[in-house]
């Protein structure tokens, strides 16, 4: 007796979807997740990359089907079964679609709030962490940064976040810590505490990019962008210009160093040019 | 109003015959529509050219095969080639011109000699590109996007002619798209009601709609850049108080619309292809044409997401994040009724089957990498990598000139009357599909793990996959010898088409190969079923149909 094909189809779903699952579960496409948002993006990946196999073998696999299936045989000049249209059929696949994609687009929100990026950017009521974290740095710049803040990430209640500011220019990124009145070339920052990036650019548009921490933002001229990130694995990172800038776009990348804690101090005090402050507490950033 | 007499069209004055019509100020769809065609695929080699280019410097992880000035000309010279004078004029100009007069039963466009201006719009600006190359200075060195600040501090002569040759293409593009509204429109045979046009009239209203309302948007943002540039004046210079993200808004309000643009028309195109080649109608008619409808509208309000990383707000942010999502609802209507087509039909395996089918892989894998692009933290990470690479040219490259080949192989017998080889198309199916996924999957695993786009030099930590890339693209260069090997010998000694080799029901296969000036010796057939394949079911054939088939009743 033959398999009724509904019983067959079932079984091709079935393994389908557990194929679907294992891929996103254990094909690892990404690179190190060496921050706070980095394993909430990873599980985002994971989801999409499931539904994708999903949807992508068994689409392709159908394909394929019909063409060994129904290929026209040698001679047969017939025409296939004059099927117009089956609405139930229809209205399922336009439902399957819309489901899946507003599944994805809530679930991508909740990661989206969990990164943080959500937070109004310049509503100092509802952002109380942010809001004092940038009012001291901006203290401590000499009141001059307080500029209307465009775009960014910024997660919530992040208080006591170090402010690194940030210039971008042809063909080079260039930090400052405001609390030791470094400059330096590359980025090194403490990890596990919070980093605000206050990011601008001198001539032309750069994007402020680092792999391994999932994160990325434009660093745009005439327009303060911000992003604030929480580093979690020590070592170091490139960081990458992921916007057209010109000729040397190529070349323009640099180092993110996380240090441990005490290993930060360290060399924040290592470096820090003349005899003044260091940031003693990380909850007190002095001015 | 222009419209073309008979007499326009006669063999007298100085109207050139024979082959020379092609390069004269034709008023015949057909003549334009192939000198669209040719056009555009000399502009494809350019652009292919230029893209071996990119993949030679590419082949090792530091710049060492052209310099970096060169390396951004030749990039923005491909994004710019491919789009504005490849596949917009082909998919759109070429099959558009040809076919949608045979559709609506027309013996024309509504306006020919716009149509000729239209087209004799795309050599001038084509050569004026590609030559800005040679000038002093160079060509655009911004990439196709041209974003201030940047584009104002490249030398500037090269970005003032990128710009007026994209104007001159916007402008071909905008009298090509009001000339197909009102074709579509107004020059509907009587008695020919909307909802029997095939698909591919659908598909070019949606677009033209799209052409009207976008284009003169670029244009008039490209003008504004050109005075940023000529007279120093501030819309978008920062320094003097200008807003570099306006640009981006106003860029992308038309560059994300022109995705549509170049795929819509592929979506009617295998829309035509694939009942015929299955030899059952195309399945849920009237849910195609909504879905067509449905990505102009959702097509027009999901710019923001190429600028998710840029200076937009969170709320913005989630929009257009769903908004962009939700293009997949009506994308998917398409691929399903597809897929619905081929199930239990006759499917012939030949080229313009296999390149339809191909496509749909193809299309499908950018769909969902797509989907995954529109969500906010996703992008995040990718945006500006080589994952979005990857992605657009799975659709534009794997969608639409897939379908282009396709629509070649389908249609060259109706325009010269002769076939081409199979074996050859064959050929060319399986190394431009072997060579394209070797070509641009790894580039999404290469955007995942740190290498953005644009560059000419990286980490050598990417170096193999970038070399297996190159690989592809050299298969992909090799695929289009068969192809023009085929395209050449047959139009002289392919086997003899008949005016309708694949036996299909549209309007222009009812007629000559080639077909006459004015496309049917007497009157316009009436086509109001033109997908009317298939034995319907429960009446079967006794003389085709095996003994299995009578016994299931046909249902499989």
């Amino acid at each position: 007796m033959a398999i009724p094909p509904t019983l067959i189809t079932l079984l091709v779903g079935m393994v389908l979807v557990l194929t679907g699952l294992w891929v996103g579960q254990n094909v690892q496409l990404l690179p190190l997740d060496a921050s706070a948002n980095a394993p909430v993006y990873d599980s985002l990946f994971q989801v999409l990359f499931s539904i994708g196999t999903i949807l992508f073998l068994g689409i392709a696999g159908l394909l394929v089907f019909s063409l060994v299936r129904f290929r026209r045989r040698r001679g047969d000049r017939s025409d296939g079964v004059a099927i117009e249209g089956n609405l139930p059929m229809e209205i399922v696949w336009t439902a399957i679609p819309a489901i899946v994609v507003l599944f994805v687009g809530i679930y991508s929100y909740d990661i989206y709030e969990r990164m943080g990026g959500m937070t109004p950017l310049n509503d100092h009521g509802a952002m109380h962490g942010m809001a004092m974290a940038s009012d001291s740095s901006a203290a401590a710049d000499g009141g001059t940064q307080q500029a209307r803040v465009w775009a960014g990430i910024g997660q919530a209640g992040s208080a006591g976040a170090l402010p690194v500011e940030l210039t971008a220019m042809q063909f080079a990124f260039i930090f400052h810590y405001p609390e030791g009145d470094i400059t330096s070339g590359e980025l090194h920052i403490p990890a596990n505490r919070p980093v605000e990036l206050r990011m601008k650019a001198n001539d032309v548009i750069h994007a402020f990019w680092v792999p391994q921490f999932r994160l990325k933002q434009d660093v745009i001229p005439g327009q303060q962008t911000v992003l604030t990130f929480t580093a979690t694995k020590p070592g170091s990172y490139p960081i990458v210009c992921a916007e057209l800038c010109g000729p040397y776009h190529g070349g323009m990348r640099s180092t993110v160093v996380v240090h441990e804690s005490d290993a930060f101090d360290a060399w924040l005090t290592k470096n820090t040019p003349a005899p003044a402050t260091v940031a003693s507490a990380p909850l007190h950033p002095t001015a | 109003m222009t419209l073309a007499s008979p007499s326009d069209f006669e063999p007298q004055g100085l109207q050139p015959q024979g082959w020379l019509k092609y390069l004269s100020f034709s008023l015949d769809h057909k003549v334009i529509g192939l000198q669209y065609l040719v056009t555009g695929f000399v502009f494809y080699l350019i652009g292919g050219a230029l893209a071996g280019v990119i993949r030679t410097e590419l082949a090792s992880p530091i710049s060492d095969f052209v310099s970096r000035e060169t390396y951004n000309e030749v990039l923005t010279l491909h994004g710019t080639v491919m789009i504005f004078l490849w596949i917009v004029p082909v998919v759109n100009g070429a099959f558009g011109n040809y076919l949608i007069p045979f559709y609506v039963g027309a013996r024309d466009m509504a306006f020919p000699r716009l149509n000729a201006v239209a087209f004799w719009l795309i050599p001038p600006a084509g050569i004026l590109l590609i030559s800005s190359y040679f000038i002093a200075g160079g060509a655009a060195q911004s990439g196709w996007t041209a974003y201030p600040p940047l584009s104002l501090t490249t030398p500037a002569l090269g970005q003032v002619i990128w710009i007026l040759s994209v104007l001159l293409l916007g402008g071909s593009s905008i009298f090509g798209g009001i000339n197909f509204i009102a074709t579509i429109w107004k020059l509907r045979r009587p008695g020919l009601k909307m909802m029997q046009l095939p698909m591919y009239c659908w598909a070019m209203l949606g677009t033209s709609i799209l052409v009207v309302l976008s284009t003169p948007v670029l244009a008039g943002t490209l003008i504004l850049l050109s005075f940023d540039i000529i007279a120093h004046t501030g819309f978008f210079n920062p320094a003097l108080g200008g807003n570099v993200v306006v640009y981006q808004h106003l860029f992308w309000f038309y560059s994300h619309p022109a995705v549509y643009i170049m795929v819509l028309p592929a979506f009617g195109l295998v829309s035509e292809i694939l009942p015929i080649h299955a030899r059952k109608p195309l399945f849920g008619y009237t849910t195609m044409v909504y879905s067509i409808l449905g990505i102009v509208v959702l097509g027009l309000i999901v710019w923001a997401h190429h600028m998710f990383t840029s200076g937009t707000p969170p709320w913005m942010r989630l929009f257009f994040t769903i908004a962009t999502s939700f293009i997949a609802v009506p994308t998917g209507i398409k691929f399903f009724n597809w897929l619905a087509t081929l199930w239990g039909g006759k499917l012939a395996l030949n080229s313009a089957m296999l390149f339809s089918c191909a496509f749909i892989v193809n299309f499908v894998f950018g769909g969902i990498t797509g989907v995954a692009l529109a969500q906010v933290p996703f992008d995040i990470h990718v945006h500006d990598t080589y994952f979005v690479v990857g992605h657009f040219h799975y659709i534009v490259y794997g969608g639409t000139v897939f379908i282009i080949f396709a629509s070649v192989y389908h249609w060259y017998p109706k325009f010269t009357g002769r076939m081409l080889n199979e074996d050859l198309g064959r050929l060319h199916f399986l190394l431009t599909f072997i060579g394209f996924n070797l070509c641009f999957a790894p580039q999404h695993w290469l955007g995942l793990n740190g290498m953005p786009r644009r560059v000419a030099e990286y980490d050598p930590a990417f170096t193999t996959l970038n070399q297996v890339s190159s690989i592809g693209a050299l298969l992909m260069a090799i695929s289009t010898l068969p192809f023009l090997i085929n395209v050449v010998w047959s139009a002289f000694r392919g086997e003899v088409a008949g005016d309708n080799p694949w036996n299909a029901l549209t309007p222009e296969w009812l007629t000559t190969s080639p077909p006459p000036v004015e496309n049917w010796p007497g009157e316009a057939p009436l086509v109001t079923h033109p997908y009317g394949y298939g034995i319907p079911e429960g009446q079967l054939d006794l003389k085709v149909t095996t003994g299995r088939e009578l016994w299931t009743g046909g249902r499989r």
